[in-house]
């Protein structure tokens, strides 16, 4: 809602307040200034330097001020063709004190020109030379000082501003044309200066999307008197235009017509189209913008029929207004000419014909007030016919004046809101009708809109209102007690303070003892009942008081018993071991695309389309239209978008998803790894580092699962991977790693993970680098659960002995089960087996290969000798030779 | 014999002179004061003088024999030293030349500040609570107290996920950390539901809008929701809570400002603001110009909600947060574009 400051006055005083000083209330009062436009106000000293220093304002500030030696209302009493340009005209000006030449180009003076001596002088708005003003012929905003120049050999040092230049509007079509009681000699600033907040209206302040709303509260929360509002010619006598019928109240709880005679469709004042446009309304004709500027005053809208399309419909009989549910499939032409077909939630306002418009939302076009004069028809080249409807439009019959039935309802605003948006019509009208407004404030309205009308038109108020109001809405009443302002605020307050701040904004409070029974003031629908009520209320209290004048406290509760969250710990944990394995962290988006993720599948897009997945029924963009079902796609991805980065190692941590038909999905959480380029990054004396491969990543995997303390670890070759259906894509196919350089990787009994390099086939759709890639994925559930208690080893106090020995075995004998061999036969003296070397060659023998191992024996208890750590070695060679049938190498 | 003895001594000492190696030391030594060398051959003919000659001569010799040991200890000394000094002189590196990388991985930024916000509601108490990002409208918007058609869900564009039959309560991606309120609501009170226990826990989490995806918005963002429920908490409460958050997050100097705003499922609301860290409040282009940073949203609980999570709102009452450490990274580290941050772009994760 834009507040000018202008209009604001009228209801308030405002001395001694700056601009920021308002706008600083209102935004720490629930309703936040987000820009301060000036279109002439006097700016604060700071305000003032605020557009082109960086000194500090606290709100975005944009125009500028008039100066009021400079910019002042003027007449112009001739308009003279210039002497060298068809194009410019040269005004004889009077300023209050003195008369000037003006030359200007402005196109609404060229009617004037040539004609002597004007009966009636232009008021204009006038700057002197030396004023700062925006250039009307820039693009956007830009500020310039007038300065005396000669124009086609005319001396030129003031002008006659049209709005653009006077930060008003965009139009730069013509100068602006004053109202005839504009004072000559004013300074401009003192007539119409303006500056307008941009306040937004939170759901809960649905009752300031006016004027007369922002000015209450403003008033409440500085505590100054509010101007009472006239009662608009105190239509309380029943009209007998019209009959209302409304069909179901809880849609329509109140519906109210005045009516005015004998309108002249004109432009309305200046003061008023002005002030439409500084609140954002284009002015259309003083019909409209009584209709408008009545809304924007106090908050109900307005619609204005044509009475006489009205009774010509009726017929014989009186006009009658319903209000009904729409049919399905029922159609209406709105006043934008767009034929709408309605459904059952829309609700109309009708006569006994049929629809007339969209209740609370828009006009329909047939019973739509517009300016029918002849001059009009004419200028639009319709052809009228005394009588004779034209273009579905009864009035359009070349008559100089109208008769005008003005709306005022009330409506539900779930239902508008609905309507609003299954038409996608946003409207200033729509938009107030679907946060609320109060049935009570509806006879106010068309009252005003009334009066407004007559006054701008010369027409007159046909005497009482029809006012329909079957469903006059409780205002609720709410007992609040200082104790519930302690319990729930935390401040103490007596009865009478509770009572005065709601007094202030018109809460009718009654106190007995430490209650005060408050009930709602008659146009607000944001306060509920009982509990629910009293938050409410305690709102309205805390925002009265000052929120800045609560104290701060801490908690006097007791801290609730600390369960911690072992699942986000571990997982943090798991962070901090992968960062500390040389991984970086990517986050990836959640939305993806079944193309996308099939890149990940050898079996290509086709197996792909079968895989089930929680899809977006309203994504953003094809790309991102289902939650992925794999982590792993997503690093590679991320891979994908560094393939220039000489050296990868990715790891992303979070939730997959797996849908089940019409309910919520799973949301396992998974860990994906991706390790792709260079070893050791290139330095100035490093080149050509070799490639990552499976060990590295097998590397980082055991660095990891160590860094967990997890135990009993175990790898297994791929032939032991399942092929069943698993829950995530990568695993469905089970090709995602290149069958001999993969594993699947066990705790104990348990499947936590696999790894490997990725299949050649799947790399290939990834624009990835020439270096293999590396890749692993963990439940993290399953690993989580295979954690088991930690078992620290004692540091050995009795030196070991060391020994290595190669064994020759055949190809297929993993090196695991060599290793696991030594262990289980040298028992506890062998602490340590480490593999150091692996070796073929035609001596070894054709599919044989040599292991070496070096190992450590110790006691705990006694200093071994080499004779009985060559007792253990001797058993294990044997063991060796039996099992795996290898050999010792000498 | 002892002009046999002073040509040795001053014969060596010349030759010693000469020696600037270690090499030539060595040689030095078994040349004049060695087994073979001739002061060694004076002792070995001490034998052979006469009773009145040979204490004088053993004298002399010994004399010789101390005098060169202690030059040529003097000598190796002094050839150390200039060895040392050369090499100091010889072994210059340029020491502008880029050290060896060490790999090293980093955290994603928008990890490190939701660390940053959940360890000092750690501190403060409040536990982490987690719960799921595919969610149902109930628990997104309708036990929150957004009723269905409610203006407030304005502000909240969702991604719905198809599915049908369930009427007036789709499933759709979360909105808002705050369905994790009603989750933890309803388990707490059902462990008591006579005497639901008080709560103090942070939901940090992924959440979605539909957006377009510009510098300024995201289709998913991190939040971190508070929330306290107890018999004797206050709004007072919360800005003491909040206040002292904000001067661990931003510094012990740093002032906070609260402004009323409006939230469904908290009143009184209010918006926290933080005296900008960048300009100190002076105004700069991270305000915009205000001097103050909007930092999270704030409230009473509801209500409404309060009933709906099973907690009596005439005896307990409570407060919830919310904040976004995405944007609070980008403030801090003046990231300007919040696409960086799924962008995953590796220039960008390695500077955290
Ligand atoms: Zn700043």
């Amino acid at each position: 809602m834009k507040l000018p400051l202008s209009w604001l006055k009228d209801y308030m005083d405002i001395d001694g307040l700056s601009v920021e000083d308002i706008a600083r209330t209102l935004t720490f009062g629930g309703l936040e200034v987000e820009e301060i436009r000036y279109a002439g106000w006097p700016m604060s000293a700071s305000g003032a330097k605020d557009m082109h220093s960086s000194q500090r304002h606290e709100f975005k500030t944009e125009g500028i001020a008039w100066d009021r030696e400079k910019i002042v209302v003027a007449e112009i009493r001739e308009v003279m063709p210039h002497p060298n340009a068809d194009r410019l005209t040269l005004c004889d000006l009077y300023d209050g004190t003195q008369q000037h030449t003006v030359l200007t180009g402005a196109p609404n003076l060229f009617d004037y020109k040539g004609k002597g001596k004007l009966p009636k002088p232009l008021k204009v708005a006038y700057a002197k030379e030396g004023a700062t003003i925006y250039d009307g012929h820039a693009e956007g905003l830009v500020l310039t000082m007038l300065k005396r120049a000669k124009i086609r050999g005319v001396e030129s040092y003031s002008m006659v501003c049209s709005e653009k230049e006077l930060g008003i509007s965009e139009e730069h079509e013509g100068i602006i044309f004053l109202d005839d009681d504009a004072p000559v000699g004013m300074p401009l600033a003192d007539y119409m200066g303006d500056v307008v907040l941009d306040v937004k209206i939170n759901p809960n302040m649905a009752r300031c999307a006016s004027v007369l709303g922002i000015a209450r509260e403003l008033a409440a929360l500085l505590k100054r008197d509010l101007r009472s509002l006239g009662d608009f010619g105190g239509l309380k006598a029943k009209g007998d235009f019209a009959t209302i019928e409304i069909t179901d109240p809880t849609l329509n709880p109140r519906f109210v017509l005045g009516l005015v005679r004998d309108v002249v469709i004109k432009p309305s004042p200046y003061h008023v189209q002005r002030r439409l446009k500084m609140v954002g309304v284009r002015p259309i004709n003083n019909i409209v913008d009584a209709t408008n500027y009545a809304m924007f005053e106090l908050g109900e809208p307005l619609h204005a029929f044509d009475y006489d399309v009205l009774k010509e419909r009726a017929g014989k009989k009186p006009v009658k207004i319903l209000t009904r549910v729409a049919k399905d499939g029922e159609k209406l032409t709105t006043l934008d000419g767009v034929e709408r077909t309605l459904t059952s939630m829309n609700v109309l306002v009708c006569d006994e014909k049929g629809a007339l418009s969209l209740a609370g939302v828009m006009g329909g076009a047939e019973s739509e007030v517009y300016d029918a004069s002849k001059e009009v028809l004419d200028a639009k080249g319709i052809e009228t016919k005394e009588g004779q409807p034209t273009i579905g439009k009864a009035s359009v019959r070349g008559k100089s004046t109208v008769n005008v039935l003005l709306e005022g309802a009330a409506w539900n605003f779930i239902n508008i809101r609905r309507t609003a948006r299954q038409h996608n019509l946003p409207s200033e009208a729509s938009f107030r009708f679907s946060r609320g407004v109060h049935p009570a404030i509806a006879d106010k309205g068309v009252s005003l809109g009334l009066k407004l009308m007559a006054e701008w038109s010369g027409g007159t108020v046909a005497p009482g209102l029809v006012d329909s109001y079957p469903l006059p809405p409780k205002d609720p009443t709410v007992d609040v007690t200082t104790r519930d302002v302690k319990r729930i605020l935390g401040i103490e307050l007596s009865a009478q303070q509770i009572a005065e701040l709601l007094s202030r904004v018109e809460f009718e409070c009654n106190v007995k003892g430490e209650t005060v029974t408050v009930t709602t003031p008659p146009y607000r629908m944001d306060i509920g009942e009982g509990v629910v009520g009293l938050a409410d209320v305690l709102e309205e209290v805390a925002r009265l008081y000052g929120i800045e004048n609560i104290p701060t406290t801490n908690m006097a509760d007791a801290l609730p018993p600390q369960v911690g969250n072992p699942v986000h710990e571990w997982e943090e944990r798991l962070r901090d071991l992968l960062i500390s394995v040389g991984l970086t962290e990517v986050v990836s988006y959640r939305m993806t695309s079944a193309e996308k993720e099939s890149r990940l599948l050898s079996g290509g897009s086709e197996t792909h389309q079968q895989i089930e997945y929680v899809r977006i029924a309203n994504p953003i963009t094809p790309e991102r239209n289902v939650l992925r079902r794999s982590l792993l796609a997503c690093v590679l991805e991320a891979a994908e978008k560094n393939v220039r980065a000489e050296s990868l190692a990715l790891f992303e941590i979070g939730a997959i998803f797996l849908p089940h038909k019409n309910e919520l999905p799973d949301e396992p959480r998974k860990l994906a790894l991706v390790m792709t380029g260079r070893r050791i990054a290139s330095a100035w004396d490093v080149k050509d580092s070799p490639a990552y491969d499976f060990y590295d990543m097998k590397g980082r995997i055991e660095l990891l699962l160590a860094g967990l303390q997890l135990s009993n670890v175990s790898y297994a070759p791929p032939a032991a991977l399942p092929k069943k259906h698993r829950d995530d894509v990568s695993a469905v196919e089970g090709q995602v790693y290149h069958p001999g350089k993969c594993a699947e990787i066990k705790v104990g009994d348990k499947v936590v993970g696999q790894f490997g390099e990725i299949h050649p086939l799947v790399k290939e759709r990834y624009e990835l680098g020439a270096s293999p890639v590396l890749a692993a994925e963990f439940d993290l559930a399953a690993l989580m659960s295979a954690q088991s208690g930690f078992s620290l080893t004692p540091v050995a106090e009795f030196p070991p002995v060391y020994e290595d020995i190669a064994v020759i075995v055949d190809e297929t004998v993993p090196a695991a089960r060599v290793e696991g061999l030594i262990r289980q036969t040298g028992g506890k003296t062998v602490t340590d087996v480490r593999l150091f070397d692996v070796y073929r060659d035609e001596k070894i023998g054709a599919g044989k290969k040599s292991l070496a191992y070096s190992l450590t024996y110790q006691s705990p208890d006694k200093t071994l000798t080499d004779a009985e750590a060559a007792a253990i070695r001797n058993k294990i060679v044997k063991r060796l030779e039996q099992e795996v049938k290898a050999k010792l190498r000498s | 014999m002892s002009d046999q003895l002073n040509d040795i001594e001053k014969a060596a000492l010349d030759a010693l002179d000469a020696v600037t190696s270690e090499d030539a030391l060595q040689a030095w030594k078994t040349a004049y004061i060695g087994r073979s060398s001739p002061l060694m051959l004076v002792f070995a003919g001490l034998g052979k003088l006469s009773k009145e000659e040979k204490p004088v001569v053993g004298q002399a010799a010994n004399r010789v024999k101390v005098a060169l040991e202690a030059a040529f200890e003097e000598r190796t000394k002094a050839v150390k030293d200039a060895a040392l000094a050369k090499s100091l002189e010889e072994e210059q590196l340029d020491v502008t030349l880029p050290g060896r990388p060490a790999p090293r991985g980093r955290l994603h930024p928008s990890t490190v500040q939701l660390r940053r916000v959940l360890d000092i509601l750690a501190e403060m108490g409040f536990q982490v609570y987690t719960s799921r990002e595919v969610e149902t409208d109930e628990y997104n918007f309708q036990l929150l107290n957004f009723p269905l058609h409610h203006p407030a869900r304005e502000m909240q564009d969702s991604f719905y996920i198809e599915a049908e039959g369930r009427g007036d309560n789709p499933i759709l991606l979360r909105t808002q950390t705050s369905p994790g309120q009603l989750r933890a609501m309803r388990e707490y009170a059902a462990t008591n539901p006579q005497n639901p226990p008080p709560i103090r826990i942070a939901s940090p989490g992924m959440c979605y809008r539909y957006e377009q995806i510009t510098a300024r918005s995201e289709i998913q963002f991190n939040q971190v929701e508070g929330l306290a429920v107890g018999e004797n908490i206050t709004f007072a409460d919360l800005k003491g809570t909040l206040t002292d958050f904000a001067r661990r997050m931003f510094g012990q100097h740093a002032r906070v400002r609260f402004r009323a705003d409006h939230f469904p499922f908290t009143e009184p609301s209010a918006e926290m603001d933080v005296e900008c860290f960048v300009c100190g409040g002076k105004g700069c282009s991270v305000c915009r110009r205000s001097g103050w940073l909007e930092i999270l949203g704030c409230g009473m609980v509801h209500p409404n909600v309060l009933m709906n999570g099973g907690y009596d709102p005439k005896r307990y009452t409570g407060f919830a947060f919310g904040m976004g450490p995405e944007r609070q990274a980008m403030l801090r580290y003046r990231i300007e574009d919040i696409r960086y941050f799924w962008g995953n772009d590796v220039r960008f994760l390695g500077q955290f």
